[in-house]
């Protein structure tokens, strides 16, 4: 149903479980995918197993100019930047009483504002081009906070204040600006969870088990289609009922 | 100067659907063209590319018309 043929989409976090799903979900729609992270070596092999059309663009988003340099290394690799997901992000867990500012600057720095400087360096060729999909990947925590996650949440709350903000200015210009906020999902990082962990985490959600990652990737799709032109500034919440906002 | 003032007055005329007498030195590309505050970065963006030069931040929110365009050009290229 979604087609994304002749699209190029650059995908941060791409080397996580989340992110790597994204891309793959992308790239099976017909789009060219920029697949960007910290670590080469997965980002390799995804690009392998994916074949044609998938870029490796390694960046640090810790490092602001690697960062401004990122959206121009995607649309000289893939010719432009129709697509941005920001997906990568990372977590400085600390009671709040407790949270160094290095640990509250980190997550700030990494999660909101690497996000913010990649949106401003993709809008320029999606303004000429008439036409833009961003794809924020919040959280179900930048709702509903999450204790120890005071960095973490302010973050993923900031997203979403930010791109309804970018989605007004953008809209004349058919550039659409979204959240994806997932609830707990299934990757490697909830794989070190216990069996009774894990069941404590499903009573709170009333779909009774965790969600996958290609059930963000297919809320991404839907946000990067043409067929969602007429949404933006929104937030789609992808939690099996665990927050119904 | 003419020539740049030429240039310049193609892509507004071009970008913002506007007759070209209406393009005079002292015209705010908000004000008096009809532009709203996107249409001004990309004006920008455009004399960026015509004119093969760089408009820092700055330096772009102080051109509002086309007067102060084509001496910001004139002056950096």
């Amino acid at each position: 149903m979604f087609d994304l043929t002749g699209k190029n989409a650059l995908i941060t976090g791409a080397s996580g479980g989340i992110g790597g799903e994204i891309a793959k979900t992308l790239h099976a729609a017909g789009a060219t995918v920029g697949l960007s992270g910290t670590r080469v070596e997965p980002l390799e092999a995804l690009a392998a197993e994916l074949g044609e059309r998938a870029h490796v663009l390694p960046c640090n988003l810790s490092d602001g100019a690697a960062v401004d340099a990122l959206p121009k290394a995607a649309a000289e690799a893939m010719g432009s930047v129709d697509i941005l997901v920001n997906n990568a992000g990372i977590t400085r867990d600390q009671i709040f009483m407790r949270m160094s500012d290095d640990e509250w600057g980190d997550v700030i720095n990494v999660n909101l504002t690497s996000t913010m400087r990649l949106c401003k360096g993709v809008i320029r060729g999606m303004m000429k081009a008439r036409w833009g999909r961003i794809v924020n990947v919040s959280s179900i925590v930048g709702a509903t906070g999450n204790p120890g996650q005071a960095n973490y949440a302010a973050s993923k709350a900031g997203m979403v204040g930010m791109s309804k903000s970018i989605a007004y200015e953008v809209a004349s210009r058919g550039i659409t600006v979204n959240c994806v906020a997932p609830g707990f999902i299934a990757t490697a990082m909830t794989d070190k969870l216990t069996d009774d962990q894990k069941g404590k985490i499903n009573q709170q959600i009333p779909a009774g088990r965790m969600g996958t990652p290609e059930e963000i990737a297919a809320a991404a799709l839907y946000l990067a289609s043409d067929q969602a032109a007429y949404v933006t500034g929104t937030t789609l919440h992808v939690n099996g009922g665990m927050a119904m906002l | 100067m003419s020539d740049v003032a030429d240039r310049v007055r193609k892509i507004v005329v071009e970008h913002l659907g506007v007759e070209e007498d209406k393009v005079v030195e002292g015209a705010s590309f908000i004000d008096d063209l009809g532009a709203d505050s996107l249409d001004t970065v990309e004006l920008v963006m455009a004399f960026e590319e015509e004119f093969g030069i760089e408009i820092p931040d700055d330096a772009a929110e102080t051109i509002q018309s086309f007067g102060d365009a084509v001496k910001f050009i004139s002056s950096a290229s």
